[in-house]
């Protein structure tokens, strides 16, 4: 038998770095599942280690790298006594007290849980894009974009993290083409406006990506528009992906209440799950805001619940 | 720790490849990429344990653009892992340790 823990935090975005900070200062001792690495966002420290620049978070004047944000959120958790390990949980059994988690055969036991496993990024589940990954098709635009010096090439989706990552790929790409499925841009303002000015972006109304092209490495895409069906081809050697989000919940499917499209209900203005004793904060389980401040902030509400809870279960 | 990583130039590049004893996996890695900072310390700890068994070497595709297009890399972290001088096996993108030994596993003697 393992020791019971009293909190194991699964994830280590904003949202479970903040709940481990909270915890850990409230001598909670917790055990964070940071999650292992890879090329999504469903990595440690989540989606802001593949960010550049972050603007919008308060207290950095000047702006700060995503990396090193979630670097800084790390370090302030390990000083108070969080411990971590750089695994990925495979496997829940929250059907009785004490909680358990499992990494493969290791067993974990704790008297409360903090879900905080965020959202990864969707892919266009078009054929063949597995097999381009790495050789055109990209989830990774700073990690990528590099390889795309003078090349013309092709952001999809219209939300803040697309219009973003056009943004970022002019440093590199001769152009940009920018292929939105609706007549409008889900960004933010300021984003719309710099997307919309910025003379190396081409923007592409009522598109749909339908199709890859390319042997070895990916030659160009087709293009369906959304009102007519027809199709026209676009020459590019790059295609970065950034169409939204789904939450990391395959491992609480029939656990854990959510929603049909795969996010944790939580009880409203709170962080409790329908089982008591768990815990979710985070991207997890909102669709609506999804900003690193309010992850971090609902890992504070988790780490405050989660800490009030215990206490009565005496 | 690190000194266990053998740092690739293109000087010694093609030598480094063609004369080593083991099988070598080259990780193509850059500053400014946090996937690629992610595995570091997994390809350290892989270096340490499988020593004489897979040597682990890093090129930085920043100041050697060269090397990298040679090889395709479009996408950093890529892992090619070198045997007896031809390229075996790619890996594109960042993984986590247990995954990445079994990648390897086929290039390692005792891990059966």
């Amino acid at each position: 038998m393992s020791t019971v823990r009293n909190t194991i935090i699964i994830g280590s975005g904003p949202a479970g770095l903040t709940a481990a900070i909270y915890t850990a200062r409230a001598s909670l001792a917790p055990l964070v599942i940071e999650g292992e690495p890879s090329s999504t966002s469903d990595q440690p420290g989540g989606q802001l280690m593949l960010t550049t620049e972050v603007e919008n978070f308060p207290g950095f004047p000047e702006g700060i790298m995503g990396p090193e944000l979630m670097m800084n959120f790390r370090s302030q958790a390990e000083r108070f006594g969080a411990e971590f390990i750089t695994e990925k949980v495979t496997k829940v059994d929250f059907s009785s007290r004490p909680f358990k988690v499992w990494i493969r055969d290791t067993e974990y036991s704790a008297n409360s849980i903090i879900v905080a496993t965020g959202a990864q990024s969707l892919m266009l589940d078009l054929p063949r894009e597995t097999e381009l990954i790495g050789h055109g098709v990209s989830t990774c635009a700073t990690c990528d974009g590099f390889f795309f010096r003078g090349h013309e090439i092709a952001v999809v989706g219209g939300g803040d993290s697309a219009v973003e990552e056009a943004m970022f790929l002019t440093k590199f790409a001769s152009k940009v083409h920018l292929i939105v499925r609706r007549d409008t841009l889900r960004a933010s303002r300021i984003m719309q406006d710099r997307a919309l000015t910025n003379e190396k972006i081409q923007i592409h109304w009522n598109s749909r990506v339908s199709e890859l092209q390319g042997e070895q490495s990916l030659s160009g895409v087709t293009l369906t528009d959304t009102n007519d069906n027809s199709t026209r081809p676009l020459a590019v050697t790059g295609l970065f992906i950034a169409i939204g989000h789904k939450p990391n919940t395959a491992i609480f499917q029939s656990v854990l209440n959510m929603e049909d499209t795969g996010y944790l209900l939580t009880r409203d203005g709170s962080t409790y799950t329908d089982i008591e004793g768990i815990f979710a904060c985070g991207d997890v389980q909102d669709h609506t805001y999804r900003q690193a401040i309010t992850a971090a902030g609902s890992g504070c509400m988790a780490a405050l619940d989660c800490e009030r809870w215990l206490e009565h279960q005496h | 720790m690190a000194q266990s990583i053998t740092t690739l130039t293109s000087a010694n590049f093609d030598e480094t490849i063609g004369s080593s004893d083991t099988p070598i996996l080259v990780d193509f890695w850059a500053e400014w990429c946090g996937p690629c900072k992610a595995i570091a310390p997994v390809l350290a700890e892989i270096a340490t344990e499988q020593a004489g068994n897979i040597t682990i070497a890093k090129l930085n595709v920043d100041d050697y653009g060269d090397i990298a297009m040679r090889f395709n890399v479009m996408s950093i972290p890529t892992l090619i892992v070198f045997n007896k001088g031809e390229a075996a096996k790619r890996l594109v993108g960042a993984v986590g340790k247990g995954k990445l030994l079994q990648e390897l596993a086929e290039f390692l003697p005792n891990s059966r």
